[in-house]
């Protein structure tokens, strides 16, 4: 006690502060994958082959950053890859059915794509089953529910264009346009992705909401105790992954006019090794918004690289388990620190 | 007592009894808290301490007798609904959130805000000085409040959610076997900052099986075995040995010890 604060505070060095980061793992991580692919893979560095990298990382990243903001409140949402593919069917089929403007489509997907994450949440909140479980049979069902209707209505397993439709165009620069910025062309989902980073950034870090998100998940009951609405806050992390699955439905359908109905299942895997490789703990109450828009770029940067350097495409599940591990084991030990009692 | 009938008490229990199914889980419990005291609450494990305490910190309603919060009677209907009443209640392990940072645990569901419509957010500044100040006001000097509070001892986090109850305008602090999981230096300076929150003018809740520590700090002891109420005295009512005697199974040791007597040979 006799020891003066300002003594203290030197104990914590920068070296300590920059290692207790979510992203830290990732960052080193990503780094690596970088330098390596630049120097084995020719063009790597192109500024086009940069903005393919760019793009298979958003359409990941878009929908990784609701899935890590919901692994920090400590759930999983399995359907989040076939709700993807229900949320473009869901568009397309309305606005061709009802030949109506395809913003329309675009606003009754949004809202069903909505009530289908309150569902998962209110299951969840309601039952109080492990996520897993809830999420797994809406994922069955939705697999279902997309091939089933598909079929029913349109007669294939794709759904009819919608390219000559009113409404298509503007739709399609919003979700789906690709820019040029100085010579490079840069598709828009980079925007889409940024964006959503940034946002659930300042949701985390700077509002009680985000408060609230690191608490269900670090101690549920702890939250509850001191007043904190677990219910409200599962069910509002549930629909953000709802409106994630959105964007990136309005993109599938958008960047070509029609939807292949079987298309998603396996992807909920994929956001979730992104939210993990970038820090998120699968127990939850610990990650970075931004260290799932960095497990994004890693795994753009490996699935894109595989191919520059012209190497059977199958040797990137195996980067990938092993960038999972990496990054697992790197999270144990950051959190065995974070919690060490003495 | 003639002095204390005249208080209001900011907690007074009247013969609460508690079900779960057809298992009786609290009978016919008296129980009163007033400001600047300590009313301590012993048992042994399965008594029903943690039935009691759940009740008067709005987890679970009574289903006999009568609560009356500063002379009203009421049900809580959630841990909210008695925070907002002034109760505040600290739990022996699930008080905070351990990879969360000192100062946000500190604010953790009462988040001070600044800033205007979607532009709202958390008054950060404000957060760290707080605790910081908070903290300090009750004798704890905290090195950095941006670690985690899982890096903290046992007894510091008791502290901590102490502060952080006393902070926050609680009347009355439930405390849940704050000194269970502690060495004997530790459980001192727990029992230090129990009596400061007194010294504050709050009314202090001590749930714990140790009649040591209960008796230090005590102004009134109430007993409870299997469910139901033994024993309620007040400081001058009842000495430690006696307090001793009772919470360790009274008659029950003695026939113990008689037993244990005749067969050593």
């Amino acid at each position: 006690m006799e020891r003066t604060a300002d003594e203290r505070i030197l104990q914590s060095s920068p070296l300590r502060k920059l290692l207790s980061r979510p992203e830290l793992g990732s960052v080193v991580g990503a780094l690596a994958v970088f330098l390596f692919f630049a120097f084995v893979a020719d063009g790597f560095l192109h500024a086009s082959s940069l903005s393919t990298v760019l793009y298979a990382s958003s359409t990941i990243g878009i929908m990784a950053v609701p899935v890590a903001l919901l692994m920090i409140g400590g759930e999983f949402d399995l359907s989040a890859g076939v709700m993807v593919t229900s949320s473009a069917l869901i568009s397309s089929m309305f606005s061709y059915q009802m030949t109506a403007n395809t913003w329309v489509g675009v606003g009754v997907s949004l809202l069903v794509t909505l009530a289908v994450g309150a569902f998962n949440g209110f299951m969840l909140t309601r039952t109080k089953l492990p996520s897993f479980i809830i999420t797994l049979g809406t994922f069955l069902m939705l697999t279902g529910m997309n091939l089933g209707f598909t079929k029913l209505i349109d007669g294939t397993v794709s759904t009819k264009t919608i390219a000559d439709m009113q409404g298509f165009p503007s739709a399609h620069a919003v979700f789906a346009s690709t820019l040029s910025v100085g010579g490079v062309d840069f598709k828009v989902t980079i925007l889409w992705w940024l964006g959503l980073v940034a946002l659930a950034s300042w949701i985390l870090l700077r509002t009680r909401a985000g408060n609230w998100i690191f608490a269900v998940g670090g101690n549920q009951d702890a939250a509850r105790a001191v007043g904190v609405p677990v219910t409200a806050t599962k069910i509002g992390l549930y629909m953000g992954v709802a409106l994630g699955a959105w964007i990136s439905g309005q993109h599938l359908l958008f960047s070509f006019d029609a939807v292949q109905s079987g298309e998603g299942v396996g992807n909920e895997l994929i956001y979730i090794i992104a939210a993990v490789i970038g820090g998120c703990l699968i127990t939850g109450g610990y990650g970075s918004a931004v260290g799932s828009a960095v497990g994004a770029l890693l795994f753009g940067m490996t699935s894109k690289g595989i191919v520059f350097a012209e190497w059977n495409p199958d040797w990137f599940k195996f980067f990938l388990g092993a960038m999972l591990l990496l990054a697992t084991l790197l999270n144990a030990w950051v959190r065995k620190r974070a919690e060490a009692t003495t | 007592m003639t002095e204390t009938t005249e208080r209001t008490p900011l907690i007074e229990l009247t013969d609460v009894s508690k079900h779960y199914g057809t298992v009786r889980a609290l009978e016919g419990v008296f129980l009163e808290v007033h400001a600047g005291e300590i009313t301590c609450v012993l048992g042994d494990n399965g008594a029903g301490k943690s039935t009691l305490i759940k009740t008067i910190a709005g987890l679970h309603q009574h289903d006999g007798g009568t609560v009356r919060i500063e002379g009203e009677e009421t049900r809580l209907a959630s841990p909210r609904d008695a925070l907002d009443r002034g109760i505040a209640t600290v739990y022996q392990d699930l008080a905070v959130v351990p990879l969360m940072p000192v100062w946000r645990n500190f604010f953790l569901g009462s988040e001070p805000r600044k800033g205007v419509g979607p532009f709202k957010r958390l008054d950060i500044d404000l957060m760290r000085r707080t605790t910081r100040e908070a903290l300090l006001r009750m004798g704890i000097d905290l090195r950095d409040v941006d670690q985690p509070i899982g890096t903290l001892s046992g007894g510091e986090r008791q502290c901590v959610a102490i502060a952080r109850a006393v902070h926050f305008g609680a009347k009355v602090l439930i405390l849940d076997e704050p000194t269970a999981a502690l060495g004997v230096k530790q459980s001192g300076v727990v029992l230090k900052y129990v009596a400061a929150a007194r010294d504050q003018g709050l009314g202090v809740v001590l749930i714990t099986h140790n009649p040591h520590h209960a008796y230090l700090v005590g102004d009134r002891f109430v007993l409870l075995k299997r469910g139901t109420m033994v024993g309620s005295h007040t400081r001058d009512e009842i000495t430690l040995e006696e307090l001793t005697r009772q919470m360790a199974g009274g008659s029950e040791l003695d026939d113990l010890r008689h037993e244990l007597e005749k067969s050593t040979p």
